[in-house]
């Protein structure tokens, strides 16, 4: 039977097994949102503003295993989710977008809500399809999803214009799919695994560092067994959190411009450093040179090359798909006859113990003013560190990091590569969907949430009871940080005035809203809005004005430059 | 130091301006780039002329196999290979110049493809390092035009770049 374009790409997401496509319709895309009308296995959520569709998508991708899915209009319907793609991009997050464009014959003549989708999208997915051909639109849809999840993952769009999304041509979804310009790696390169393992085994200061990569690629299991069986130390980078139990002994902090003394002295003084699914990247080892002061052998297991001696020179570079090499890398251990060396790996342990010792995640807590940290540990706390936390952008996303202590994979949601502010909440939205009845909590601040605040509309139409835990300190805070400690204190447009009422604006949202000003009540607010399960509640915490996140390793510097809180 | 790359693409819509935009976006030179299709319709050989670091180039390479249409890359200045580029240069050709620019022109086996009263159409194949110097042998004062392709490559012997 012949089907329309429309129809044609809604059955292609069914076929995809899609639960939930988040979007907003237009013009360009009237006939696909017909097509959606007329079913209802794909069920649709409607946001409101397409860069909480690309978010809220993306949030349902990191929290699970699966591709997430936006619809958009054409013109400003792109452009206004071209936020979210860059995000999921450049945290390698799979999402296929499906766009409207303008019927074929009104391309380039600058027509009603026309951009140059395909073009505009082109630096920030893995790859996008214009189709013009509504024979064309089951393969190309069928393509985008395999792109989206093998390899690298990352985000693809699919460019549809009005009249092709009219027209009719048989369905048939391919069953399988193939790229002769694609073939991402799988298993890695035994003869490397091998060298690995015995630079590995010699290690008298070894170091493992683990990234995103761990997370998408499902591997925290198979890191877990290599960390315990070597009984060296893992640092996580911010994007790699949970990947390896933050309450495991053996996990040394975050590392990187927040991360703890003992993660960045460990991986500058390493003489083995294995990165596992992780990209050095400036945030992560600060100042190159002064990095590459010391001596070090690097093994660097990832699925893309191009990571690989990117920013550092590697020595044992491993391509392939971190779960697989991991466990290769294990069999490889497990047969060997040789064990680390105890009594370095003891002295390394006991200098490791040395600078764990100075405690730099300690703050000075107070009677009188809630601090920002404090409601980080209440609030893992009242979710006995289970809950799955989306954050935004800046000191409170940190604070969460440095404070929540991840044990599980997928449990911790933030925009690390792209910093992008306004995610937390609709990323917390697609969370929620795809962990229905899970705590969900968005630690957010009043600059950030104000960038996506609508959502608490979408929140209330799907009655997703998120609990938005807001560290209100009436400051842009990493901006003035920034400011007071690099700009001589002017704080330039980094105060926030006027700012709405929170209770009064969840209220008018119909949400529960909450004031909390002492630290006293921190605890109870969180107990008693964890306890509403099927309320979404706004927490206003009014935080300290001026805390500061540290350790800070400043921009530029290397990670031995450490500011620690006391030294200020 | 120079690299001359030559790699093969999906002949697609669209499939240029990933490469223009990969250079673009991370910083990386182009001194020149030729793109046409092979003698499969459904692919493009293109050659691309650029320098920079070892890391760099390795980069590009590395960022270059990553684009989904690009179906394979290879370094030609690695190994041996073979450099052509052709240029059209546009000549005030009067008096005792229509002479000189005749002999000129044999010498570096050129070929004079078009004639008036006034004007020679000089046509010259080689490296780049020759074109600049016949460039460089001429009264550049009578340059009316010059038009140069860039320079297209492929390895010697049995180095081949092919699916």
């Amino acid at each position: 039977m012949e089907l329309t374009g429309a129809e044609i790409a809604i059955r292609c997401l069914q076929e995809e097994g899609v639960e939930y496509v988040f979007g907003y319709p237009g013009g360009a895309v009237l006939f696909i949102y017909d097509a959606l009308f007329n079913q209802s296995k794909v069920k649709h959520i409607l946001v409101r503003h397409e860069q909480a569709a690309v978010h809220a998508a993306d949030g349902y991708a990191r929290s699970t295993d699966r591709v997430g899915v936006a619809l958009v209009t054409s013109g400003p319907g792109v452009t206004n989710a071209v936020t979210g793609i860059a995000t999921a991009y450049m945290d390698s997050i799979p999402l296929v977008i499906i766009s409207g464009q303008v019927p074929t014959r009104a391309i380039g003549e600058d027509a009603f809500q026309e951009v140059d989708a395909v073009g505009i999208t082109r630096p920030c997915v893995k790859h996008n399809f214009l189709v013009k051909d509504v024979r064309d639109i089951a393969a190309t849809i069928k393509k985008a999803f395999y792109l989206a999840k093998s390899g690298r993952p990352g985000p693809v769009l699919v460019d549809i214009p009005k009249d092709v999304s009219n027209q009719k041509a048989e369905f048939s979804y391919p069953a399988s799919v193939s790229v002769r310009s694609y073939h991402p790696a799988q298993n890695g390169e035994m003869g490397q695994i091998k060298q690995a393992a015995q630079l590995l085994l010699e290690a008298r200061r070894p170091m493992i560092y683990s990234g995103g990569g761990v997370i998408l690629s499902d591997a925290s299991r198979q890191l877990t067994d290599l960390v315990r069986l070597l009984g060296y130390p893992c640092t996580n980078t911010l994007m790699g959190l949970g990947g390896f139990p933050a309450t495991d002994k053996q996990f040394v902090g975050m590392l990187g411009m927040h991360g703890t003394l003992e993660a960045n002295l460990a991986m500058q003084n390493c003489d083995v450093l294995l990165a596992v699914g992780a990209r050095f990247d400036d945030r992560v080892i600060g100042n190159v040179e002064h990095f590459n002061q010391e001596k070090r052998k690097i093994i660097h297991i990832d699925i893309d090359p191009s990571s690989i001696s990117k920013r550092v020179k590697v020595d044992v570079p491993i391509v392939g798909d971190v779960a697989h090499v991991l466990g290769d890398l294990l069999a490889v251990l497990h047969s060997s006859k040789q064990k680390p060396e105890q009594q370095a790996l003891a002295a390394w342990w006991a200098q490791i113990g040395e600078w764990r010792g100075k405690r730099c995640l300690n703050y000075k807590n107070s009677d009188e003013i809630i601090k920002p940290q404090f409601v980080i540990e209440k609030l893992y706390e009242a979710t006995h560190g289970d809950a799955f936390i989306t954050s935004d952008v800046g000191q409170h996303q940190m604070w969460t990091a440095q404070y929540y202590k991840f044990d599980k994979p997928r449990r911790w949601i933030n925009s690390g590569g792209l910093g992008t502010m306004g995610f937390g909440l609709p990323a917390a939205m697609g969370v929620q969907l795809a962990h229905p009845g899970a705590p969900v909590a968005c630690v957010t601040g009043e600059g950030s949430l104000q960038m996506n605040i609508q959502e608490l509309s979408t929140c209330k139409q799907f009655r997703l009871p998120l609990k938005i835990v807001l560290l209100n300190n009436r400051y842009l805070g990493m901006v003035r940080q920034w400011q007071e400690f690099f700009h001589g204190n002017r704080y330039s447009e980094s105060y926030m005035d006027a700012l709405p009422d929170f209770m009064k604006l969840a209220e008018a949202y119909g949400h529960v809203g909450m004031r909390i000003e002492k630290p006293s009540d921190v605890g109870p607010a969180l107990k008693e809005a964890f306890a509403r399960k099927d309320d979404l509640v706004l927490m206003d915490f009014r935080t300290d004005q001026t805390e500061n996140v540290f350790p800070m390793v400043p921009g530029g510097k290397g990670l031995s430059e450490v500011i620690l809180g006391e030294e200020l | 130091m120079r690299h001359i790359i030559s790699l093969l693409m999906e002949n697609e819509a669209g499939a240029l301006s990933r490469v223009a935009g990969l250079f673009s976006a991370r910083g990386y030179n182009i001194e020149s780039l030729t793109v046409a299709p092979t003698e499969d319709p459904t692919m493009s050989r293109m050659t691309i002329v650029t320098s920079g670091s070892d890391e760099i180039i390795e980069q590009i390479n590395k960022q270059l196999n990553k684009l989904i249409e690009v179906v394979s890359v290879m370094d030609l200045s690695e190994g041996d290979h073979i450099e052509r580029e052709l240029m059209l240069v546009k000549m005030q050709a009067v008096g005792a110049m229509r002479e000189e620019l005749a002999r000129m022109t044999d010498i570096f086996r050129g070929r004079i493809i078009d004639v008036t009263d006034k004007v020679y159409i000089i046509e010259l194949t080689g490296s780049g390092a020759k074109l600049d110097s016949f460039l460089q042998a001429i009264d550049r004062s009578l340059i009316l035009e010059t038009v140069r392709t860039g320079a297209s490559g492929i390895g010697r012997g049995d180095r081949v770049l092919k699916l």
